[in-house]
């Protein structure tokens, strides 16, 4: 009899234990999965600030291209040609993006009914999944197939555009349902007209946090390569002029230097006829632009963050 | 948005219940030609507060003026008899200009998605009509001034296997940071936690691309060759000699590509799960573990899969890392499911038409084409799921 008492107590003991044990285990492989996930993102930025710092705090980084210095045994050189291209190119995708996405946001959630409501929705949502090569494409037959244009930067600003406006929406949209509607009716209660409520009242409201998506929205855009790698060719040389002729920017300079980042060998001195091992500068270029797209890229994140902590309305 | 405009338009009836205009306003005072003019699009709103009686006095103007709101009223007369629902609507020039313009942006969006659609379709077409062999099923790709055959089943396999393989190595790991993030780690520690993902986001997907052949793959190579030699016999992990540049690589530094889609999106369906399913559980003597079995996992299921399928999405377009990771396979090399193969993509085959790809745009568009659909079916798929979540 006392067994039978005893049964439960003991199973339920063990059972206890075992539970525990499950529920430990689990713990660490949660903690794991975060921790595994922390080894690439360590590694791929210890990598490129390790391999890229010492070229890109070279004077000549900021300041010079790559004009003379295209071969991979040639030190020196900077990333003037690519820093510029990278911020033309997504200047003016972002000032055609940049209207078009906030006023679609306005219409979606100020004045859009029916069928066209729905129909902006749904394209917006294509348009988010819409591989940045497809977008690429559809430029590149646009303009350069069908239009016979040469390659040009305005081309890679054209493809980025498909890829920003949703940010834009998206972002916009979000914010623009946060602002109180008491402040919509306190403004039209005093006589003001929906537009002017709009421009006036609930824009500047969400500002911030439209601004915070404009920026995320940048740096969305700013490592696209694909449109880059189809729309325009590399150029070694400085060309401010987005409308005409090969464009260097940060991701497309990367990809120029990498068929080289591996090459080892050996060259004849010139005055001795000596040959001597040379060392791989292409290598040190490629992680140099890599660390430069990256830094760019985190300040457009920080200063979405700092926007975004002035905010007035939050989630 | 009818739950913002009842207040209003409560609001609103009652004032004009009150009766500040009718009294004031002339029957027929307001020089505006087009007041008359019937509005196609008949916004509630404006159709209320004219009713309500407030005009286009600037608001300054208003508040300086000492006398009732009503007096200013410049307003027209038909809306004051009363607050119709519909009918002629009088518009703001500003007004009518401020909604042109959004639903203009929005129609141009609309008009920009569809031009895309319409002409990869259009261009596509007449290209797999002259193509000499047959496009779904040829695995060759010459594309030339003498030859042209061009078949997907190479790309689509490709495709599909080194996006299904990122999305099944991902969706476990984003999991579990995601039960991390909201159940496991400290409040203090969440926010930041999440952050960190969301760095892996940001990083541009060409440096993925370098850092993933120049420094990963060699590390891959010992596990390839330890799958193979354990389980080789699956077809899937079948034995090949490349080191590095296959198919596994560049599936692994997609996997950690869209790990923070699929990571988020599951944080927040997680984020949400009833406080009381929650508590519930853990009354009933759960431990951690199962109260996530119990409560939070079949609720963040739809969120999860939704979130997977938009990683694969992603991972299906993935250009530039696949491009520099992934090796050429031969063209119209045999079929080949190993993971430790080599091959195309659509994305990376296009990406690298160079001189083909101007002079005969017809196959890659065509490849192109099948692409987007294939993005699409996925996206849609993942929305699908999304909303029969907030239906039921």
């Amino acid at each position: 009899m006392t067994l039978a008492a005893e049964t439960p107590t003991t199973a339920f003991a063990s059972n206890l234990r075992a539970r525990r044990t499950k529920n430990n285990i689990a713990t660490v492989v949660m903690t794991g999965c975060f921790l595994v996930a922390l080894v690439p993102l360590i590694w791929l930025l210890w990598t490129v600030i390790s391999r890229g710092w010492r070229v890109m705090v070279h004077a000549d980084w900021f300041s010079q291209d790559q004009r003379l210095t295209q071969d991979w045994r040639t030190p020196g050189g900077g990333a003037l040609h690519a820093i510029i291209g990278t911020l033309e190119q997504v200047l003016v995708c972002s000032l055609i993006s940049v209207p078009v996405g906030v006023l679609a946001a306005v219409y979606l959630v100020e004045y859009g009914t029916g069928k066209l409501r729905s129909a902006v929705t749904f394209m917006v949502d294509i348009l988010t999944g819409v591989p940045s090569i497809v977008a690429a494409l559809f430029i590149y037959l646009i303009f350069i197939i069908e239009f016979g244009a040469g390659f040009a930067g305005i081309y890679v600003s054209l493809a980025l555009v498909l890829l920003m406006i949703p940010v834009i929406v998206r972002t916009t949209e979000e914010m623009l349902k946060l602002v109180p509607n008491e402040l919509r009716e306190a403004s039209y209660a005093l006589g003001v007209p929906k537009w002017k409520t709009i421009a006036k009242i609930v824009l500047p409201t969400a500002f911030s946090g439209i601004l915070t998506g404009i920026v995320l929205g940048v740096a969305r855009v700013a490592g696209e390569t694909a449109p880059a790698l189809i729309l325009v060719q590399y150029s070694a040389s400085r060309n401010s002029n987005l409308l005409h002729g090969n464009q260097a920017s940060l991701p497309l300079f990367i990809y120029s230097q990498f068929p080289n980042y591996a090459n080892v060998g050996s060259k004849e001195n010139a005055f001795t006829h000596v040959k001597e091992v040379t060392n791989n500068y292409a290598a040190g270029r490629m992680w140099a632009a890599a660390l430069t797209l990256i830094l760019l890229i985190a300040l457009l994140n920080l200063v979405a963050r700092l926007i975004s902590r002035r905010s007035k309305v939050s989630n | 948005m009818p739950d913002r405009d009842s207040p209003l338009r409560d609001a609103q009836r009652s004032a004009g219940a009150n009766g500040h205009v009718p009294v004031q306003t002339p029957p027929i005072i307001d020089p505006n030609p087009e007041v008359t003019m019937p509005d196609e699009p008949v916004d509630e709103l404006s159709v209320e507060l004219r009713a309500g009686g407030v005009a286009e006095t600037a608001p300054g103007h208003l508040v300086g003026s000492a006398q009732p709101l009503g007096v200013d009223v410049s307003g027209p007369g038909p809306v004051s008899t009363a607050p119709a629902p519909s009918g002629s609507t009088p518009k703001r020039p500003g007004d009518r200009i401020f909604s042109a313009l959004a639903s203009g942006s929005g129609l141009f969006i609309v008009v920009l998605v569809v031009l895309v659609g319409a002409f990869l379709l259009w261009k596509a077409i007449p290209a797999i009509g002259d193509d000499k062999t047959n496009f779904l099923t040829s695995r060759i790709w010459s594309v030339g001034d003498r030859a042209n055959s061009f078949g997907i089943a190479g790309l689509l396999w490709t495709t599909v296997l080194i996006s299904v393989f990122a999305m099944v190595v991902a969706v476990p790991i984003a999991v579990g940071i995601a039960l991390f993030v909201t159940h496991y780690a400290p409040a203090r520690l969440a926010k930041p936690v999440a952050a960190v993902i969301d760095l892996l986001a940001a990083i541009p997907s060409i440096i993925y691309g370098i850092w993933g052949i120049a420094i990963l793959a060699p590390h891959l190579t010992g596990v390839q060759n330890g799958l193979s030699s354990g389980l080789g016999w699956i077809p899937l992990f079948k034995h090949h000699n490349n080191a590095v540049g296959t198919v596994f690589d560049g599936g692994v530094v997609l996997a950690i590509m869209i790990l923070p889609i699929i990571t988020s999106i599951s944080r927040e369906v997680f984020q949400r799960t009833p406080r009381q399913n929650i508590e519930a559980a853990l009354a009933l003597g759960s431990t951690r573990w199962e109260m996530i079995q119990l409560a939070v996992l079949p609720y963040g299921r739809p969120g999860v899969v939704s979130g997977a399928m938009l990683g694969l999405g992603r991972a299906l377009g993935e250009t530039i890392a696949i491009t520099i990771i992934v090796s050429t396979a031969g063209n119209g090399a045999p079929f080949d499911a190993s993971l430790f193969g080599k091959g195309n993509t659509f994305a990376s085959q296009i990406a690298t038409g160079g001189d083909a790809l101007f002079a005969h745009p017809g196959p890659f568009i065509a490849a192109g084409l099948v692409l987007f659909v294939l993005t699409f079916l996925v996206n849609a798929a993942a929305r699908a799921v999304v909303n029969r979540k907030t239906v039921s």
